[in-house]
């Protein structure tokens, strides 16, 4: 046995790497992209190659300029993964330079000049989803209508020309409408739920049609996640508790003042997307179990009152940035007490 | 027979590692041969050096005395086999980086004598000085973790501790040894048990164990028979053996890190102490030996082993067939708390409980660290409720105060904290480091303290010599100028009294008296001036 240098106790490790992590998150979005294909088209596909490659490309610059060993630093997967969140927030009517400048500010931006993963205070994705909706406000609520109502999801020729920018070929309004939050905060004019309800195709069986799906899919695969035991339980359920508690008590009876139904806003929109992909990004999450609580059930409850009260159809970007925000207020709040010391 | 008592509290966080026990509970307990050097470590650390009974050249018999601690903390040490000396100097030990500690090391040869036995005790009719001095003869000291001296950790519990807790959680993975020792020897672990509750008037005794051994809990379950023994057993979770851990966990007092459990009126042995404490005193037997765990994918045959201190690591794993090939490196301890081992020339100590000779399939290196992710899984399983990522931003940034607000100084070195960290960050190591600049800060500070208190003391006792002498000077002037007056007043009436006709002789003789009188009270009126100057005041 030759003498050499000796690591430190412990010796065994659980072997659940970062990178392990960052890939089961990955897995777990492909019911949730599987239902945007399946409700929106070829867009999505689109959205999904594009994007996670440009933060990879825009990660490896990066490390290139700081000098850093890029291979080591890009296995750990996690500008793939905030690539990948972002394809799936943004519409599926998106150019290409749309997804770009998204992902190069999420990643530039937001995350290595913080200095790279774990320093980021602001979720890389959520950045630059906020950033792109401020800029370009047309581009970004363009979603399409949903397969079944309308007319018909674009075809995977529409679909490229749209991607590629080429909008003066592909007559873009005719696919495009509001979605169930916008048609709820606008044009209930005068009408009880119900009738409301009746009224529009958009809606589906608890909230937008196809949307639901959608939902439904990144909460199977959130649940994955908490099986797996790589998010806890506190984020989610605080979040989704807080945002159907208000919207239970603005229902308002299903009169023509109600906010919508607890099931459209638990099921309508990025709710379950940012509930366990979002808001559960550990990095700009607050820490202890007890601090998750509140940073899950603040979220929450910005995300009801921007639906409700702004002018933003969707809260869940700027409700998740607010939280981020008040992660260092919330660590110091929350801190656990020491075995051993005074209550 | 009786049945176990449940756990008063339950440990915070924790982990629960693969156990791998089963490798060497395989066998009953084995002798390895007898192994042709041994190096006994005869110094302990923090004592004088002891005193040598035996030099270089000398035969010795097993169990002689070799040599007898000076300090009142020191225990004896004795020959664990017959041979000769032949070398007596320092040598470096498992389980410390730093330097050696004086050793004796014997050519061993088979003997016909008698192992030389002190004679036994019949613990009805001794006193505790008696037993406590014998521990001391015996050389006992804890076998678990620190090798702290048994009869001084006891004698500082007698009269002040109510509980005695056997604690048989081996709670680290691969480790054994007191599994084996109370599946085997349970009766004598028992009767040492027994005699510390003589010893320190202590009511009950309480048996921590994990339901992950259920042999020896079945062989403690069919032994015990004492009402004052009570058996618990708690659920297979790391850390539940460290001391203020298990102290909380099976009588609900939660111990302030650092504390002593004796001010909990509560004293921690492990079992195999408790067997060497029997052993000593109803057979007479001195610690030579001990029972320990040689395991790891590296040993064709791994197990649990009557073993003779100051075995050489590398005799002792080439008796269990080290495979040279598969073996990547060999740990002092478990996987969790051990240290890796520099050399295998290094001896077996009273409190190596076992050496894990592994492969690095088995036990593989940990992956290069990554950026921290503020995953928050340390602070779920940190036993001490600390915030492990926390205190790794302040050891790295180097902001040693905010560590030690948030308890750094607390941190147990389990590695529960490193073992779940997805980015495989060493945050033991860093801990470590940290704990110890802290420690150095601190040193640094009370010097410090020490100094500017002593220069102040200093400065306020000059400034007051210089306000005495200040005032004891005016006063001297005040003084010389009524004496002055006086005196002018005087020669002034003396000289309107007669002034034309000569002055009579009483006359000249008070004018006299007055000049030397005025003369004597100026000299007293510049006197201050010659005093030493205020620096040299005495401290
Ligand atoms: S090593 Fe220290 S910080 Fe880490 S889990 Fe153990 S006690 Fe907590
Ligand atoms: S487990 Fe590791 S990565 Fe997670 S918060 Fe703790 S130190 Fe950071």
């Amino acid at each position: 046995m030759s003498s050499r240098v000796t690591a430190s106790s412990p010796h065994m490790h659980l072997g659940h790497g970062t990178s392990q992590v960052m890939q089961l998150v990955l897995l777990a979005t492909v019911p949730g992209f599987t239902a945007l294909f399946f409700c929106f088209g070829w867009g999505v596909l689109f959205n999904l190659l594009w994007v996670p490659a440009c933060a990879v490309a825009c990660e490896a610059v990066v490390l290139k300029l700081r000098r850093r060993p890029p291979l080591a630093t890009l296995c750990d997967c996690s500008a793939l993964l905030t690539g990948v969140l972002l394809a799936a927030a943004l519409p599926p009517t998106a150019p290409w330079w749309l997804g770009l400048l998204g992902s190069g500010l999420a990643i530039v931006l937001a995350k290595q000049l913080y200095g790279g993963l774990g320093f980021n205070p602001f979720n890389p994705a959520m950045v630059g989803y906020a950033a792109l909706l401020l800029a370009f406000p047309v581009e970004m609520t363009r979603w399409l209508l949903p397969r079944d109502v309308g007319d018909a999801l674009p075809d995977f020729v529409t679909a490229l020309g749209l991607f590629l920018g080429q909008e003066t070929l592909t007559p873009i309004d005719a696919y495009t409408g509001a979605t169930a939050l916008t048609l709820f905060r606008e044009e209930l004019g005068g009408q009880t739920v119900a009738e409301f309800w009746q009224s529009s195709p958009v809606l589906g069986h608890w909230s937008g049609t196809g949307w639901e799906w959608v939902n439904g899919g990144f909460l199977l695969g959130g649940l994955f996640l908490l099986y797996r035991r790589v998010i806890g339980w506190q984020i989610p359920v605080t979040l989704l508790g807080a945002l159907a508690l208000l919207a239970t008590l603005f229902h308002d009876g299903g009169s023509s003042a109600s906010h919508g139904p607890p099931l459209l806003h638990l099921f309508g929109g990025a709710s379950m997307f940012g509930a366990f992909f979002i808001a559960t990004d550990p990095v700009t999450a607050a820490t202890s179990a007890r601090g998750r609580l509140v940073y899950g059930a603040l979220i929450g409850s910005v995300i009801f009152c921007l639906r409700a009260f702004s002018s933003y159809p969707d809260g869940v970007a700027f409700a998740v940035l607010l939280g981020n925000f008040a992660v260092p207020f919330i660590d110091r709040c929350t801190q656990p007490r020491v075995r051993g010391q005074q209550k | 027979m009786s049945l176990p008592t449940s756990p008063r509290a339950r440990m915070h966080g924790g982990i629960t590692p693969p156990g791998n026990k089963q490798q060497s509970l395989r066998h009953p307990i084995r002798r390895l041969p007898l192994p042709p050097q041994l190096i006994v470590p005869v110094e302990q650390r923090g004592e004088p050096l002891p005193e040598l009974l035996v030099s270089v050249g000398d035969r010795v018999e097993q169990g002689q005395c070799l040599a007898r601690g000076r300090g009142e903390r020191a225990v004896s040490s004795h020959a664990p086999a017959a041979g000769v000396v032949t070398d007596i100097g320092t040598q470096p030990l498992p389980d410390d980086q730093a330097g050696g500690l004086t050793c004796v090391t014997i050519a061993t040869a088979p003997s016909t004598a008698s192992t030389r036995c002190l004679p036994p005790l019949d613990p009805a009719r001794c006193g505790s000085e008696i037993l406590l001095q014998r521990l001391r003869d015996a050389g006992i000291t804890g076998l678990g973790g620190a090798g702290f001296p048994t009869h001084t950790k006891v004698l500082a519990a007698i009269g002040r501790v109510e509980t005695l807790i056997v604690n048989a959680t081996e709670c680290e993975p691969f480790i054994t040894a007191d599994a084996a020792l109370l599946q085997e020897r349970v009766d004598d672990v028992l009767r040492g048990a027994s005699l510390l509750l003589q010893i320190t008037g202590a009511s009950r005794c309480l048996i921590g164990i994990q339901d992950d051994e259920p042999a020896a809990i079945a062989s403690l379950q069919a032994a015990l028979a004492d009402a004052r023994f009570q058996l618990c057993v708690l659920p297979a979770r790391y850390p539940h053996g460290a001391e203020a851990l298990l102290v909380h966990v099976l009588t609900g007092k939660e111990v302030l890190m650092g504390r002593p459990a004796i001010d909990y009126g509560v004293l921690c042995h492990n079992p195999a102490t408790l067997h060497a404490v029997a052993r000593a005193v109803l057979h007479g037997e001195p610690l030579i030996s001990r029972v320990m765990t040689l395991t790891g994918a590296a040993l064709r045959d791994p197990g649990n082993y009557d073993v003779l201190i100051g075995t050489p690591v590398a005799t002792a794993l080439q008796a269990c067939g080290l495979d040279e090939w598969q073996h990547s490196r060999s740990l002092a301890g478990g996987p969790l708390l051990g240290v890796e081992l520099q050399q295998a020339t290094v001896p077996l100590t009273k409190t190596s409980n076992c050496i894990l000779a592994t492969t690095e399939a088995e036990l593989p290196r940990p992956p290069p660290p990554q950026p921290c992710i503020r995953c928050g899984l340390c602070a779920d399983v940190c036993p001490v409720r600390l915030l492990p990522q926390q205190l790794h931003w302040f050891s790295r940034s180097g902001e040693l105060d905010k560590a030690a607000a948030h308890h750094l100084e607390d941190c147990i070195d389990c590695g529960a904290c490193a073992y779940v960290c997805p980015s495989a960050i060493p945050l033991v190591q860093q801990f470590r480091l940290a704990k110890t600049r802290l420690a150095e800060q601190r040193i640094r500070q009370q010097q410090a303290d020490l100094a500017r208190e002593r220069f102040e003391a200093h400065q306020a006792r000059v400034a007051n010599q210089q306000r005495l002498d200040e005032q004891r000077r005016h006063e001297r002037a005040a003084l010389l100028q009524r004496k002055q007056a006086e005196a002018a007043a005087r020669a002034q009436a003396v000289n309107t009294v007669t002034p034309a006709s000569t002055p009579s002789p009483q006359d000249v003789i008070a004018a006299a008296l007055a000049r030397v009188q005025a003369r004597k009270a100026a000299k007293l009126a510049a006197a201050p001036t010659a005093l030493p100057p205020e620096g040299e005041a005495p401290p």
